[in-house]
């Protein structure tokens, strides 16, 4: 908590720790301190050694490097900007706010740095499929893109339930190219489109890469995935070091899985003077039980591969999650925030939905940027930072906070459309017949025309 | 593979291996539909033919399970399973039957509760020992503590991608027996077994393997037979789960009976 008495503890001992001089940049895996791992079939274990050995060689090719580069600059347009958000500082204490813009990336997330990474690898080990799941639908989408860009075939799971929020991406991914299977087990949201995608891979390895999309999962892909993404923060260093002169006080960013988030932090991860915020879903708030705050209140256990906070029962099975953000709704989180949480060099927090809703609907009216749900759990969490830092403060201004703006949002107009009592009872925009309501159920698959496949898993 | 005289999976291999045949593995989830159901249900495969049982703990997340033990598990769940019952349901069938009981889990049942908890009630119900799909010898340590302090079988999995490396460590690792996965996929009934299960038999054998089962794919008697040409049991679960959904304990008794005549001997009358 920000308020919480238990903060400035934390960040002494952060600052113990970097004292101590051994930096935080350069973990490499499978273990981030006791987290981490690969708790995999061994029928996978392969696959996982062919990808860290295929990921090991490219990271120590400049052919490699300098083809992710180019693509980074000439396809999804990095870098990315940082913004300063001066309307909206005002409401933070008047502390300086600067977006780091990954909304203005192509496909419109931070997702295209990692999946044009992978995609590239997966050319590297000979692979002509990927698979990817996707929560939001913003990885599924960047999935597809690079899948077309590279001429891989792409079939995406994605939860049904979450079929029906996004429906929207779906088509945006049909259009791609690529083949959405609903998920129809369990809770038919993120989690539920992890277990088909490696029950997928299982079955198809020889030919198939699973494209992950977050930071989590067994190794390599917690640290690979970073990787592809710490260009977010080695752009966000430079930039507000030439717009500025200085480093910030605060950086914030949105954990669902937390890989924009590991992006941003990984630059700054040895600098003892920046605080370092993660923000997860606290859904209807976590005292209700109904969130994804897998840090703030899970414990440590293992799903998907690793081990790591994770929202579970006295039994071990996991409890769904609940987020307004399909984006964060997921149960567990990438193993090197665990890792960050229990020795104190991040502070990670809960935002609830409404807090998240607030602040999006103030960076619209104070900026003219509409940003993803995701992100706005970031715009909550940096209001509150920005309050705290700059309180008793005689020039406010002197503070300076990056929140990561992950994703635009597009993708969530119906949502906040919805939220904000904008339709009416029919689900049109009030005053206008522009209906944001989908049709609900099978129809609605049939009319987007979603391929249901088959394949491995009705062998059974 | 460490060996130990305490190993009852090695001694239930051991005695069907001394009437010439293969053993024959049988599994279902415990609590599916009900507790007592999952008992009577391990009771009958045992009266009916299976040398092993093997009992599954449903789990929300079962990234190696196909659709029909996914549906099971997941009613389990719906219907009130706690992960303490699979001890009762151990107890029952050890009590009533020779057969060695291990029980099937995903990993994280086991973490949340223990280890060496989790350990320690196995084998006070009378359990063999586990089998652990998603849990590698790499990240055992636990497991190799509390497996030796109570006497249980570590059953790992070998598959037809594991390297000749990771099929000698895992067999090191292994005790009672190692489980080969017969093909790259889900568990789940196949029109046929797949061919490269005898090279993941023959490979494990010759990493230093006692005894080596085959499971997943494996449906009717006929698959039952061909594995048991060359290996030292055959692992049997979705198609029993089926039989308990469709027709209940008698169906699991009246299709163990059938699996069990693809050992090549008569069913003995318990």
């Amino acid at each position: 908590m920000v308020d919480a008495p238990t903060a400035n503890s934390e960040e002494n001992a952060a600052d113990a720790f970097l004292q101590g001089g051994a930096s935080l940049r350069n973990a490499a895996g499978p273990y981030f301190g006791s987290y981490g791992g690969r708790w995999m079939p061994e029928s996978l274990i392969a696959a996982l050694d062919e990808v860290q050995d295929t990921f090991e060689k490219a990271k120590a090719d400049p052919e490699f490097l300098a083809q992710l580069k180019d693509l980074n600059k000439n396809y999804s347009g990095r870098p990315s900007l940082l913004t300063e958000a001066k309307r909206f500082s005002e409401h933070a204490g008047g502390a300086r706010i600067f977006l780091k813009r990954e909304d203005l990336n192509h496909t419109g997330s931070h997702k295209i740095n990692n999946v044009l990474g992978q995609a590239l690898l997966a050319k590297r080990m000979g692979k002509t499929r990927v698979i990817a799941e996707t929560g939001a639908g913003q990885h599924g989408v960047a999935s597809a893109t690079a899948a077309a860009l590279l001429g891989l075939e792409c079939v995406v799971y994605m939860g049904a339930e979450d079929c029906r929020r996004q429906a929207l991406n779906v088509a945006r991914m049909q259009l791609l190219g690529a083949t959405v299977v609903p998920v129809t087990n369990g809770s038919q949201t993120l989690k539920d489109a992890i277990n088909d995608a490696l029950r997928d891979w299982v079955s198809n390895v020889d030919n198939t890469h699973y494209l992950l999309g977050t930071a989590a999962g067994a190794h390599p892909f917690p640290a690979m995935v970073r990787f592809f993404h710490e260009v977010i923060g080695e752009e966000a260093r430079a930039q507000i070091l030439e717009q500025t002169g200085k480093l910030p006080d605060a950086i914030c960013a949105c954990i669902g899985g937390g890989s924009n988030a590991i992006g941003l932090f990984h630059s700054f991860l040895d600098d003892a003077s920046v605080k370092i915020y993660g923000f997860e879903a606290g859904g209807d708030g976590v005292e209700t039980g109904r969130h994804a705050a897998a840090i703030t209140l899970g414990r440590p256990g293992v799903l998907h591969g690793a081990r790591s906070y994770l929202m579970q029962d006295e039994d071990g099975q996991t409890i769904e999650s609940h987020s307004i953000s399909a984006g964060l709704d997921y149960p567990s989180v990438g193993p090197e925030h665990s890792y960050l949480a229990d020795i104190g060099r991040v502070t990670y927090e809960p935002i609830t939905d409404t807090e998240a809703m607030d602040a999006f609907r103030l960076l619209c009216r104070t900026e003219g940027i509409i940003p993803a749900i995701e992100s706005s759990h970031a715009l909550a969490g940096a209001i509150k930072v920005g309050k705290k830092l700059t309180e008793g403060k005689e020039n406010p201004a002197d503070t300076i906070i990056i929140v990561n703006l992950s994703g635009r949002g597009d993708k969530d107009v119906e949502t906040a459309a919805a939220w904000f009592d904008m339709l009416d009872e029919n689900g049109n925009v009030k005053g206008t017949t522009l209906s944001t309501r989908k049709p609900k159920g099978p129809a609605e698959r049939s009319n987007l025309e979603i391929s249901i496949e088959e394949a491995s898993k009705d062998q059974n | 593979m460490t060996e130990q005289m305490t190993s009852k999976s090695a001694a239930a291999i051991d005695r069907a291996k001394a009437q010439g045949r293969a053993a024959l593995i049988g599994y279902l989830p415990a609590g599916y539909p009900d507790v007592q159901s999952s008992i009577d249900a391990g009771i009958a495969m045992a009266r009916n033919g299976a040398d092993l049982i093997e009992i599954g703990i449903p789990y929300s997340d079962p990234v190696m399970d196909g659709a029909v033990i996914q549906a099971a598990t997941t009613e389990a769940i719906a219907n009130g399973f706690r992960v303490a019952s699979v001890f009762d349901v151990v107890a029952g069938i050890t009590a009533a039957t020779d057969a060695a009981v291990l029980v099937m889990t995903y990993w994280n049942p086991v973490m949340r509760m223990g280890v060496d908890e989790f350990s320690r009630r196995l084998a006070e119900a009378g359990g063999a020992g586990l089998i652990t799909p998603d849990l590698i010898p790499d990240e055992a340590a636990e497991w190799f503590a509390a497996s030796d302090k109570y006497g249980l079988d570590r059953v790992f999995l070998v598959a037809p991608s594991s390297t000749p490396e990771r099929l000698a460590m895992t067999v090191e690792a292994s005790r009672g027996f190692v489980y080969a996965v017969s093909i790259m996929g889900v568990t789940g009934t196949r029109q046929s077994v797949s061919s490269s299960a005898e090279k993941v038999v023959a490979d494990t054998h010759a990493a230093g393997a006692e005894r080596v089962c085959v499971g997943l794919g494996v449906s009717n008697a006929d698959h039952v037979r061909e594995i048991a040409a060359y290996a030292d049991g055959v692992i049997v679960g979705t198609a029993l789960v089926a039989a308990i959904r469709d027709g209940g304990v008698d169906a699991v008794a009246q299709l163990t009976k059938n699996l069990s005549a693809g050992l090549g001997r008569a069913t003995a009358q318990a």
